[in-house]
């Protein structure tokens, strides 16, 4: 009957089940006798909004699946369809649409969490690239998401991004038309994206967002102090400094539940647009592959990356302008990935970090921002600029990052979490 | 708690701070959905004046008069004019697309998403800026849509406007005011010089309804949508407070 030593019930259904699944052994791992630190504080929040949102999206996005027709001539329409025709079906298509913002908005705020606290640091190198993980793909997902409406900025958007891989040397345009599955995008694109953004992209990420909280329940919360809860514990071998995640966590998480629901249907119901960067203009005319919007912007969660790519505006070392932006808006968020070994500092949390940490971090949030701006609208020769010094200061962030962090003076941590 | 809704507030501020410039057109309207009757006579005009090039193929006869409170014999007998299309059809026109492309050179867009797609002060001041240009296969231009292959269909109402040059309260640009009158001189006011069935303010409030009614298509669910927000904010807001006292009392001994 197993390990012995597996927490067990008494009697009754649950011991039947116990005999036989770790029911109440894992309750007891990851909800009731998990013990996360006492501090935690606003920022805490993001992901368990983040596996909420995931939920509202898996649940909605199962219900337009219903009557969303994934074919050129009939996906566009049948969008129109579920808006009008289907009982709630607005409901559920704006709750999926401003559900995708949602999701980029808490995933920014939990990443800013994580370079605030350290939270990528030894031991939790793997919560983080997990985590890394799940956005890379998450962007795929979104992207995917956004041709299937099949709108003007649908298709245009996808166009640009597609091209995107033409401009690598050599296999470049057979691999943006292996991608397409066409000379140009069509109804064979939609259709793959379909299947790759209902079926593919989400069982992955689900995967991976087991394996990112799997990984962070074996090596513990971090906290805003940055101290690890672990080596302070009771004669019972409880953190002091921890309190069990069930019920203390359950109960405030959902008073940040309420508040973010608040906000999230304020929007939903009366901004679903969000002022034309949920849902853009030009997205409610049908793709047309003869005419190409005066401006095409990505989503407003991409246009960071975008303002990289397009910041890069002249040919190096042989290569095309075009293929290095290509490679600059790649590295900016491969460079991500490798963040938990590019840290040298002593200590976790901002609260102990010294003064060059705190400005690369206030630098490197302001230009993340005005790039996202920048990326939103039509380019000049200055903005471009400013453009470029962003993307500077983006990258400086990371490449300086084992020499600020090393020679900068820490202040001393203190034994146990304050406040 | 209060910490927290502000931060969350302040999170959404970027998105509202650089929300998306409307087009640069010289009026603007602001639709009311609660204004049924106006609605009622937009519908009205639309089948009269616009539905005989633009179809609204996602809208159906039924959902409008649900919406504006119309009974289903009226709408039968005053607003669909077509033997093959029924009560409860989408309001398709018979013109064939490839007709139409043939004829004018393109086919008159679909309006369902228009009040979206270009909004609706752009409705307005298109409708609003017809005036007489005799270089124009159809006798007129548009001040917000310059060369438009569309003639001015509600010219019978509004009568014949043309630019002319004469004092306006618009400013304009590079010119200082008049001192006495505060007026500007600009050979671009449009005037009404033939009066056509309509006084100018009564063909403004007849625009008026007609971009409302399109507003309404473009979104019908918005109606939905606003009868539904209150209810969903406040039950969401008591689960916030009862939330919150269960939270204060199980982390009274946490300290």
């Amino acid at each position: 009957m197993g390990n012995p030593n597996k927490a067990k019930a008494e009697s009754g259904i649950m011991r039947w089940i116990d005999d036989r699944f770790p029911a109440t052994q894992m309750m007891q791992e990851h909800l009731t006798q998990y013990y996360a630190p006492k501090n935690f504080n606003f920022f805490y929040i993001f992901g368990v909004l983040a596996l909420l949102v995931l939920v509202n999206q898996i649940l909605t996005g199962v219900w337009l699946t219903m009557s969303y027709n994934p074919s050129a001539e009939g996906a566009f329409r049948s969008v129109e369809y579920i808006m009008r025709d289907v009982e709630y079906g607005w409901l559920i298509r704006y709750m999926h649409s401003t559900g995708a913002s949602a999701f980029f908005v808490v995933i920014y705020l939990h990443m800013f969490r994580a370079l605030m606290y350290g939270s990528y640091k030894a031991p939790r190198e793997l919560v983080w690239i997990f985590g890394m993980a799940i956005y890379l793909l998450l962007m795929a997902e979104a992207f995917m998401g956004y041709l299937l409406p099949w709108g003007q900025m649908s298709y245009w958007g996808a166009q640009v991004i597609i091209s995107l891989f033409a401009t690598i040397p050599g296999i470049g345009p057979d691999l943006a038309q292996w991608i397409r599955g066409d000379f140009l995008i069509s109804g064979i694109t939609l259709n793959r994206f379909f299947a790759l953004h209902v079926v593919a992209l989400p069982i992955v990420i689900l995967a991976l967002v087991v394996l990112h909280i799997i990984a962070l329940h074996e090596v513990g919360s971090n906290n805003p102090d940055g101290i690890e809860i672990k080596e302070k514990k009771d004669e019972a071998g409880k953190p002091l400094d921890g309190i069990p995640f069930h019920p203390y966590y359950t109960v405030k998480d959902l008073v940040g539940i309420a508040v973010f629901l608040f906000v999230f249907a304020v929007v939903l119901f009366y901004f679903p647009e969000g002022g034309g960067y949920f849902l853009e203009r030009p997205n409610f005319e049908p793709a047309n592959p003869m005419v190409t919007p005066d401006h095409i912007a990505p989503v407003w969660y991409f246009t960071p990356f975008y303002a990289i790519l397009r910041a890069i505006t002249f040919d190096f070392l042989g290569l095309r302008a075009e293929f290095l932006g290509v490679l600059a808006m790649g590295g900016a968020i491969a460079i991500l990935f490798v963040l938990p070994w590019l840290d040298r500092s002593a200590v976790k949390s901002m609260r102990y970090k010294g003064w060059l940490s705190r400005i690369a971090l206030v630098i490197f949030s302001i230009s993340f921002v005005i790039l996202g701006i920048l990326g939103a609208i039509p380019a000049t020769p200055m903005r471009t600029l400013v453009a470029q010094i962003c993307t500077l200061l983006y990258f400086a962030f990371f490449i300086l990052m084992p020499v600020y962090t090393s020679i900068e003076k820490t202040k001393p941590v203190p034994e146990r979490v304050t406040g | 708690m209060k910490k927290q809704l502000f931060a969350l507030l302040f999170a959404l501020v970027p998105f509202m701070a650089i929300a998306a410039p409307g087009p640069d057109v010289p009026h603007s309207m602001t639709p009311d959905l609660q204004d049924k009757e106006s609605l009622q006579r937009g519908m009205q005009l639309y089948v009269n004046y616009c539905m005989g090039c633009h179809s609204l193929e996602h809208q159906r006869f039924a959902r409008a008069a649900a919406d504006f409170d119309m009974p289903q014999d009226l709408v039968e007998e005053n607003l669909i004019f077509s033997s093959s299309l029924a009560y409860n059809d989408l309001m398709q026109i018979s013109m064939q697309r490839e007709d139409g492309d043939n004829w004018f050179g393109a086919a008159a867009p679909d309006l369902s998403l228009h009040g979206r797609l270009r909004g609706t002060d752009w409705i307005y001041s298109y409708l609003l800026g017809f005036y007489r240009d005799p270089s124009r296969p159809t006798g007129v231009n548009n001040t917000v849509y310059e060369l438009v292959a569309m003639p001015n269909v509600l010219e019978p109402l509004q009568g014949v406007q043309e630019m002319v040059c004469s004092e306006t309260d618009q400013p304009v640009h590079g010119q200082s005011p008049d001192p006495l009158s505060g007026k500007y001189q600009s050979c671009d006011v449009l005037q009404v010089t033939q009066p056509g069935s309509m006084e100018p303010a009564e063909f403004e409030e007849a625009v008026y309804d007609l971009t409302n009614f399109l507003a309404y298509v473009g979104e019908p669910s918005k109606l939905q949508a606003q009868a539904l927000a209150p209810k969903v904010l406040i039950f969401i807001f008591i689960f916030g407070v009862i939330a919150y006292l269960l939270k204060r009392e199980y982390w009274r001994d946490i300290h």
